[in-house]
């Protein structure tokens, strides 16, 4: 059990930066009161649990580790993350999930704007709805949202796949919704048992990138 | 940067505590803006025909007793004033014109930085605790309050650019983020015959909000108006005799987070400020979505 409160965020990520070296494998944080970079930078396989809500940042750069965080996310959850999994009980902020390689997110309220931003490899369960400019320039790994999906969803795309089980306020450049084929289906199914939601695959559509943007078009040569 | 808070107590038996609650809100916030502080509290209301002004002069020895002596002669009104270290809460029965315009031309020292039936408005440049230190606004009662901690990019660090900015009428506005035409919007509202202090971006939008009640529209209005005028980035907190409103740009990529309770309503830049106040680990949180008003206590 770590107090917050009292060995401040230092004192926490100290420890368990320690403990990446020996042989502990859970804890307990208390009082996280909303501060900044708790359990960032995490680096063995541990389970982490949070006491209430955190603020920015938290998680960030994980490798390995199983934190659960019992309330809401500031900006930036899972921000960086290589491997390993984060779940939020309540809701997430602004870019959630922004540029993670691996591992998995799973928020089980709604994730605001940009949830996704940037994602390379990081698989993104959202048991909500995601804020405006979700997946913006997002070049892998999935993104699952149960709820609805505001504007300019997956605006510059790469290859990252999006499935949205209710409305899309409008999609961004170059995102368009695609056919969902077996395998697609297959991967989301695998995706919401692992994420313990029971929503039903064939509810879901499909978004990714046309892929219009890859390639400089001649024709625009004047807009330069 | 910077960071804005506002708290609003619905529970009314809490109004004793309103600076004790406030000030961990307001010092949180200190990583977010180092340079300058203020508050605006909401307490004491005047009587009908009466008006209170917040005033300012740099010098601390400044002798506020004659200033009140002059007036009163001056413009035969009853006038009483209460300092608080450079700040003056001066009360008077003459018309806010009268007031505003006798200062103006009798003591072109002292600035009026904020007007109405309630509100107080305290700021200076130091750090967000010593500045709520200075205003002994710990033991203060209100019923709300509205405060910010600054980290300048806009315009230079001086008393006068520190937030609040008020402009009359017991409104006042606080700002997290930066304006891209304050410079053709003041223009404009000059041509109004609307007067500025400083060349600060947030002081235009404080009064366009003014501008725009004054010419007859509701709160609501202004600001749905200003969401349409003000360009730029911007998460603004406005203080009213009654509440407060919250409005962010349509982008929405300045922080902001709100919640509620039976007790008491507060929003501020990020979660941490709201976790000192009592059951707020229990409270509804969301974020204000863009381009979206929310106001309390506007009757």
């Amino acid at each position: 059990m770590l107090d917050l409160k009292e060995i401040g965020v230092r004192g926490v990520n100290t420890i368990l930066h320690d403990i990446s070296l020996s042989k502990e494998k859970s804890y307990k944080i208390n009082n996280p009161m909303g501060q900044h970079s708790i359990a960032c930078g995490l680096n063995a396989a541990m389970q982490v649990e949070i006491e209430g809500h955190v603020g920015f940042y938290c998680g960030g750069m994980n490798k390995h580790a199983d934190i659960k965080i019992k309330g809401h996310a500031g900006v930036g959850v899972a921000e960086n993350m290589m491997s390993g999994s984060i779940h939020v009980s309540g809701n997430a902020s602004d870019s959630a999930g922004a540029t993670a390689h691996g591992g998995m997110l799973v928020i089980e309220g709604d994730a605001s704007s940009r949830c996704g931003i940037s994602m390379k490899g990081i698989d993104i369960v959202v048991g909500g709805s995601v804020g405006h400019m979700s997946a913006f320039m997002a070049q892998s790994g999935h993104m699952v949202v149960c709820g609805d999906a505001a504007e300019a969803l997956g605006d510059s795309i790469y290859e990252a796949l999006v499935f949205v089980r209710g409305e899309v306020a409008s999609l961004g450049a170059d995102c368009i919704e695609k056919e969902m084929r077996p395998e697609h289906l297959a991967k989301l199914k695998e995706l919401l048992t692992r994420s313990n939601f029971k929503a039903d695959p064939a509810e879901f559509k499909r978004y990714g990138s046309a892929r219009s943007l890859y390639n400089f078009d001649i024709d625009n040569a004047g807009a330069y | 940067m910077c960071g804005i808070v506002g708290l609003f107590l619905k529970n009314k038996e809490l109004k004793f505590q309103l600076g004790k609650l406030f000030e961990p809100m307001l010092a949180e916030m200190s990583s977010r803006g180092p340079d300058s502080a203020g508050v605006a509290i909401y307490r004491n209301p005047v009587n009908a025909g009466q008006t209170k002004f917040s005033l300012v002069h740099e010098d601390q020895e400044f002798l506020w007793k004659d200033l009140e002596t002059d007036l009163a002669a001056s413009l035969k009104c009853d006038v009483s004033s209460k300092v608080i270290s450079n700040h003056c809460v001066l009360i008077s029965n003459a018309t806010e014109t009268e007031i505003v315009n006798w200062i103006q031309r009798n003591y072109t020292e002292v600035r009026i930085v904020g007007s109405g039936k309630s509100i107080e408005i305290f700021k200076e440049v130091g750090p967000p605790e010593m500045v709520y230190e200075q205003f002994k606004l710990d033991k203060a009662s209100g019923t709300h309050m509205i405060g910010h901690t600054r980290m300048a990019t806009e315009s230079a660090v001086t008393t006068a650019g520190s937030h609040p900015f008020a402009t009359g009428a017991d409104l006042c506005l606080v700002h997290n983020g930066s304006l891209s035409n304050h410079n053709l919007l003041r223009r404009k509202m000059e041509r109004e015959g609307i007067i500025f202090q400083t060349d600060n971006d947030t002081e235009v939008a404080s009064a366009y909000m003014t501008w725009k009640i004054r010419s007859g529209a509701t709160l609501r209005q202004a600001l749905e108006d200003g969401i349409k005028e003000i360009d730029g980035f911007y998460t603004f907190c406005i203080g009213t005799q009654d509440g407060f409103a919250v409005v962010r740009d349509p982008i929405a990529c300045k922080h902001a987070v709100m919640a509620e309770n039976d007790d008491w309503v507060a929003m501020a830049t990020e979660f941490r400020a709201i976790a000192h106040l009592p059951g707020a680990d229990r409270a509804r949180f969301w974020e204000p979505e863009p381009s979206t008003i929310y106001v309390w206590g506007e009757k």
